[in-house]
């Protein structure tokens, strides 16, 4: 289809090219006058281009729901060699429609949110000069996030692809002289970065192999091909598949890659909100959806998926039982529900993974947010309580065991919060129910052991947010930040609670009966198994949501909550096990031993024997060679001219002597 | 006579000659020994043109005879150019240019 039958069809797909240069127009101006508008300007043109991305969105999808085939818009042509032929075009079809609606419209809330937010983080950490700078990252971002979804080929993709990794990476290290010994978050983004090259490797090389045995990188030609290339060359969708998975868990932080992302939370808490919860980490979801139709044909590969995903699901969610830090047990609860967003397109029920992908980002971008308002009320309530004491002390603000009795202090924080974990735990007929309780039905119906890892998970799920819920806003203040805790700013509160509405609406997007996000989503899959609804299913799961809030209840809620300093509730039953789950699972301190620590002494050895020893030892050797050979020939050159005729006597005679004797 | 005697001759003349470039320290002699040099190879010239029967030997010997005077008389003018600055024309005393 070319352009000008697309223009001709739908007007406004011309506009698809705004959704990334608004947040760019946004970054720039904040980057050269920025400094004459003061932070309510910087905040406002950093939303209003958010805001514009999205209501683009929103005429892309009005434009749609006329023209539901889509089409694509060249923007320009990229690369031009030989076979090769890659252009930036815009892809615009209901899929990437879909995640550009949830990447710029939850973006737009957060941008709002931040405005309150960074107004005390940056007072807090004493640098208000870098409110400007945290919005440059977050439009920067956002621009990325769009070239991510709306590319219509690979290398496209990949680009938006690093690009949300590097403002990943910046943004972690927002306060980058702050954390554990002053370089702790510095560390974090170094790490984040670093395991992510991991997975970017893997999705180069099968962006490589995809080249290699399709001859092009457009998605169209590519999935077009997938069927006649599997029957020639099975191994290589095979190969592509795997490597590209290796990508998803990088970047959607699967096992075993997910490591980076609960120390990512070293950020400022709207970026925990933005790109490590609702949309950045998600990339990897969208990248298997997208790519549905190489997964269909070999099912080995989507059982990996699926398994991945499912192992994750569950292994993290027994790590955020064990967690204190407020952001730390919500990202672990991200890590789980990806896994659950993993296992559904691993599945090949795509629409239930970005069913779940959806209203993921509504409720865990409502916790976080929410999370952030609860720090910044224990912040102030520090600042309160300890007003007049000088010196830096060791508070943390994000530490559960400091908070308590948040209830009555932040009412508005609270009640949005308890939306956000009820919508997470599963409890109909919060958006979150609808979406976990499809992608459940779908795994019963494919692998019994999938389905039990996942409501194993779900399981735990309840229980941890029901731990959160108690130890933060239950009970009685454990501290005296807590107990002089206020409620935030409206900046603050308003994006909360229409997250809340969407955490709360969210599931009529797909109910069961009407189908909605399928019909939307169907026109861009390859094939779109029919969502059912298990009646079975989605009581099992609601009966375990319910169990894991009222076990939650049991072990913190019935007693005043442990005071503070005790050790938590759960240690003396679990004993050792809670340990691990403190710790978890020794999983960092393992890849420590078992990758860095070897690697660093391979990078030692390198250093020292290889690099100081035998390269520079070439080389010195070499200069010493031509040395000391100098040294010995010098003494030829010792200024008599006799012994330059002696020479020269010599050499006439040895040359005279071969002609003669030859 | 026969030529064997004339190639004698120019071979001790031609070894006189390198004895005395390798060995003396006086550059005037060394000067010397070069001319017992060039005469030892013109000796030759001319007794190999005279057994051939042509004239080309013979001619040549001009060429190395104004060839040698031109040498002598840069090699003179450099001797006294040394003398000037060193105030020797010792051979053994100029040995600066070396490693």
């Amino acid at each position: 289809m070319s352009l000008n039958e697309i223009a001709s069809l739908h007007p406004f797909f011309q506009l698809a090219p705004l959704v990334v240069f608004l947040p760019v127009l946004g970054l720039l101006i904040n980057l050269l006058v920025g400094k004459r508008l003061g932070e309510k300007g910087i905040g406002a043109v950093a939303s209003l281009a958010t805001g514009g991305a999205f209501a683009v969105a929103v005429l892309l999808a009005v434009g749609l729901a006329q023209v539901s085939e889509g089409g694509t818009l060249t923007l320009a042509n990229w690369i031009n060699l030989g076979d090769l032929d890659v252009n930036w075009s815009f892809r615009i079809d209901t899929l990437s429609v879909l995640m550009m609606l949830v990447v710029s419209g939850v973006g737009t809330l957060i941008h709002i949110y931040s405005i309150g937010y960074m107004h005390s983080d940056v007072r807090h950490n004493e640098d208000p000069g870098r409110f400007r700078r945290f919005f440059v990252y977050l439009n920067l971002f956002i621009a990325f996030m769009m070239v991510l979804v709306s590319s219509d080929n690979f290398l496209m993709l990949f680009v938006g692809w690093e690009g949300v990794g590097l403002c990943s990476y910046l943004l972690i290290g927002f306060w980058f002289e702050k954390g554990a010994d002053g370089i702790g978050n510095a560390r974090a983004a170094k790490k984040a970065f670093v395991v992510n090259r991991i997975g970017d490797f893997g999705l180069l090389i099968a962006l490589f192999l995809l080249f290699y045995n399709f001859g092009t990188l457009n998605f169209t030609e590519i999935f077009a091909q997938a069927p006649a290339v599997a029957a020639a060359a099975p191994g290589a969708i095979m190969a592509i598949t795997l490597f590209m998975l290796l990508g998803v868990t990088g970047k959607s932080a699967q096992l075993p890659l997910y490591v980076w992302l609960p120390d990512a939370m070293a950020g400022p808490t709207p970026v925990s909100a933005l790109i490590h919860a609702a949309t950045m980490v998600t990339a990897g979801v969208y990248l298997v959806a997208r790519s549905q139709a190489l997964y269909f044909e070999v099912p080995a590969a989507q059982n990996a998926v699926m398994w991945v995903g499912a192992l994750t699901a569950l292994f993290a969610a027994t790590i955020a039982v064990g967690q204190y830090d407020i952001k730390k047990v919500l990202a672990y609860s991200t890590i789980s529900q990806l896994g659950f967003m993993v296992a559904a397109v691993g599945m090949g029920a795509t629409v239930a993974g970005m069913f779940h992908l959806t209203t993921h980002a509504f409720f865990k971008a409502l916790l976080f947010l929410g999370a952030g308002s609860v720090i910044l009320g224990v912040e102030h309530g520090h600042a309160h309580a300890h007003a007049g004491e000088h010196g830096h002390d060791s508070f943390d603000p994000q530490d559960m065991r400091e908070m308590g009795g948040l209830r009555k202090r932040m009412p508005l924080t609270f009640i949005v919060y308890l939306i956000g974990a009820l919508a997470l735990a599963g409890i109909a007929p919060l958006a979150g129910f609808f979406s976990k309780d499809e992608i459940l039905a779908a795994a019963n119906e494919k692998s019994i052991g999938v389905y039990v890892l996942l409501t194993a998970a779900a399981f735990l799920t309840a229980f941890y947010m029901g731990r959160q819920l108690l130890m933060v806003f239950f009970g009685k203040p454990r501290s005296g930040a807590s107990e002089k805790a206020a409620e935030s700013p409206l900046l603050v509160t308003l994006p909360l609670v229409i997250l809340a509405l969407l955490s709360v609406f969210g599931g009529a997007l797909n109910l069961p009966g009407s189908h909605l996000l399928e019909t939307w989503l169907e026109h861009s899959l390859a094939e779109t198994a029919p969502g059912q609804f298990v009646l079975t299913v989605a009581l099992i799961s609601i009966g375990i949501a319910l169990l894991g809030l009222l076990l939650a209840w049991l072990v913190y809620g019935r007693k005043p909550i442990f005071e503070k300093g005790q050790p938590d509730p759960l240690r003396r039953p679990l004993n050792g096990l809670f340990k691990a789950l403190e710790n978890k699972w020794w999983v960092d301190e393992f890849y420590h031993t078992v990758i860095v620590r070897p690697y660093q002494s391979i990078a030692k050895f390198s250093a020292g024997a290889v690099d100081q020893g035998v390269i520079d030892g070439v080389v010195n050797g070499m200069g010493s060679l031509v040395q000391s050979g100098a040294k010995a020939w010098r003494r030829y050159q010792n200024g008599y001219v006799r012994s330059y005729a002696l020479t020269i006597v010599f050499g006439v005679v040895l040359v005279i002597t071969y002609l003669v004797l030859r | 006579m026969p030529m064997s005697y004339f190639i004698g001759l120019s071979v001790v003349m031609f070894a006189m000659g390198i004895l005395g470039v390798l060995l003396r320290r006086n550059p005037l002699v060394v000067f010397m020994s070069l001319e017992l040099m060039f005469n030892s190879a013109n000796l030759l010239f001319v007794a190999f043109s005279a057994y051939h029967q042509v004239l080309d030997g013979q001619l040549f010997v001009f060429f190395v005879m104004t060839t040698a005077a031109a040498e002598v008389a840069v090699g003179l003018a450099l001797i006294v150019a040394i003398f000037k600055a060193k105030r020797t024309i010792d051979l053994d005393q100029m040995s600066s240019l070396k490693g």
